[in-house]
């Protein structure tokens, strides 16, 4: 359960659809940390943090229902379980969505714009400061990216790009408009495990 | 490696463990995206109609893709003729997500295939082996899916191609470095990219499998046998119920190692697509066979 074999994190990635292997493979970069895939109810109740990749928001969110995950996971995150939405994830995790008439966790008082960079050839890279995060530049992938619109006052900006909230935390739960994953760069993957 | 490839890579990432259907039309995108596609590929006809009716196939009609592009939110994929680097262009300039230089569509150019390099958008080719992935890729391919026989119903093809390029990657790793240029030459494939393979283990980039899927079990089975995702053509809107089916394959390609959710999915889905006896075409019914 919760904390179970020793002192190992046990962090899981949903793993329904999308960039799952790329977080497992930079989690298991990392310490002291045991990473696993989520694909069923029962997976749900042996993790200590979860991460939400990036792939498609509606797909994942139409099995995420059709599985039944959606209440328990729902349920773990509100009772303060650490949670990551990375991309589509963060689309997952928004309370209100600007431009779909779709919900699934709305766990986190963000409203968020689906595709808010328009199409692939929008999709970029860059490489920033987040102090809050690491000490040196990390590099950002925005793959047909969403980002933030609104927050509620118990939302913490972590970063803002081009007037657009791209990375915010709010306790438990954390956001990214970008993909860690597919950079290299563990900096993120770091922050959210001392998350846990 | 540039930027904006390693971009185009990464959208096929996303694109991972889902389902890519074809739609003719905004009513089926919608469709699709209900049941949980992860992008639609947008054409006039699908295979099978293709099949049945015969004569030149090209691009689709702009006016319909960019139709599909309003009414979905998810990736929006559409055909060019293999070597048709203008329809390719025109397609770019709609800002589609991905262009599929296709063997369905009936071929510009018998022998050259399209400088991808050039273009911004990402493309992804079909290969029935590992020499024919790797050239498509050295030209500029960021998505690879295994041919199959589009329009049959058929999944034998799709089989052949996804364990002949699964055993082809074997060979190259387990060959010793001395043999690789000899590999490369006998492949037909570039000896950086053999090289890859022989380092890696797999691709470079995502490859989705294609070409006769129609049941739940279909898509597993490519699951199983090491594909990324797959791309499902005629198999859906030419089935007695798209929406159930649409919904059934998807969560067979998720849950691909759990036989009791496949059996689940698979019940009561009515009538599969018109199928074909692969073994009953030859020459230009073939599309397997086109390209190179």
């Amino acid at each position: 359960m919760h904390q179970g074999a020793g002192s190992m994190k046990r962090i899981g990635v949903l793993g329904l659809q999308g960039a799952v292997q790329e977080h497992l493979d930079m989690l298991r970069q990392i310490g002291e940390i045991e990473a696993c895939m989520v694909k069923y109810k029962a997976d749900v109740e042996n993790i200590d943090g979860l991460i939400i990749p990036g792939g498609e928001s509606t797909a994942i969110g139409r099995l995420l229902s059709d599985f039944d995950l959606t209440v328990p996971l729902k349920a773990r995150i509100e009772n303060g379980m650490p949670v990551w939405g990375t991309c589509a994830g963060m689309i997952l995790l928004a309370r209100n969505i600007s431009n779909d008439e779709r919900r699934h966790l709305e766990v986190m008082d963000i409203e968020v714009m689906r595709n808010g960079y328009g199409r692939q050839l929008d999709s970029f890279k860059t490489t920033v400061d987040i102090p809050a995060v690491s000490a040196q530049k990390v590099p950002l992938v925005f793959i047909r990216a969403p980002y933030v619109v609104d927050i509620s006052p118990q939302v913490e900006v972590l970063l803002s790009l081009d007037g657009h909230i791209v990375a915010c935390r709010q306790k438990n739960m954390l956001a990214t408009s970008f993909h860690p994953e597919l950079t290299g760069d563990l900096s993120f993957h770091k922050y959210f495990a001392d998350m846990i | 490696m540039t930027e904006r490839y390693e971009l185009n890579k990464n959208l096929a990432q996303m694109l991972k463990g889902g389902v890519i259907m074809d739609v003719v039309n905004a009513k089926e995108a919608e469709i699709a995206q209900k049941a949980g596609a992860v992008a639609v590929m947008a054409l006039e006809r699908v295979p099978s109609d293709i099949r049945k009716m015969g004569g030149v196939a090209r691009m689709s009609d702009p006016k319909m893709i960019k139709e599909i592009q309003s009414a979905v939110s998810i990736p929006v994929m559409a055909k060019v003729r293999i070597g048709h680097f203008v329809e390719a262009q025109v397609l770019e300039s709609l800002s589609i997500d991905y262009i599929d230089e296709s063997e369905v569509l009936t071929p510009a150019d018998e022998d050259f295939h399209i400088d991808k390099h050039t273009f911004k958008v990402p493309f992804v080719c079909g290969a029935k082996n590992l020499g024919e992935a790797l050239r498509r890729i050295g030209e500029g391919a960021s998505m690879i899916r295994t041919k199959g026989e589009a329009g049959t119903g058929n999944v034998v093809e799709a089989v052949r191609h996804m364990r002949t390029v699964t055993g082809e990657i074997r060979k190259v790793q387990s060959a010793s470095r001395q043999e690789l240029m000899t590999i490369a030459k006998e492949f037909g494939a570039p000896y950086d990219l053999v090289l890859y393979i022989h380092e890696n283990g797999r691709l470079p980039v995502i490859n989705f499998a294609a070409g006769g899927i129609a049941t739940p079990s279909d898509a597993a089975l490519m699951m199983q046998l090491g594909c990324d995702g797959v791309f499902v053509g005629s198999g859906i809107f030419k089935s007695s119920d798209p929406e159930k089916r649409a919904r059934a394959i998807v969560k067979a390609t998720t849950y691909f190692d759990d036989a009791s959710i496949i059996a689940e999915v698979s019940e009561e889905l009515g009538t599969a697509m018109d199928s074909i006896d692969v073994r009953e075409l030859s020459g230009n019914s073939l599309y397997a066979s086109r390209g190179w």
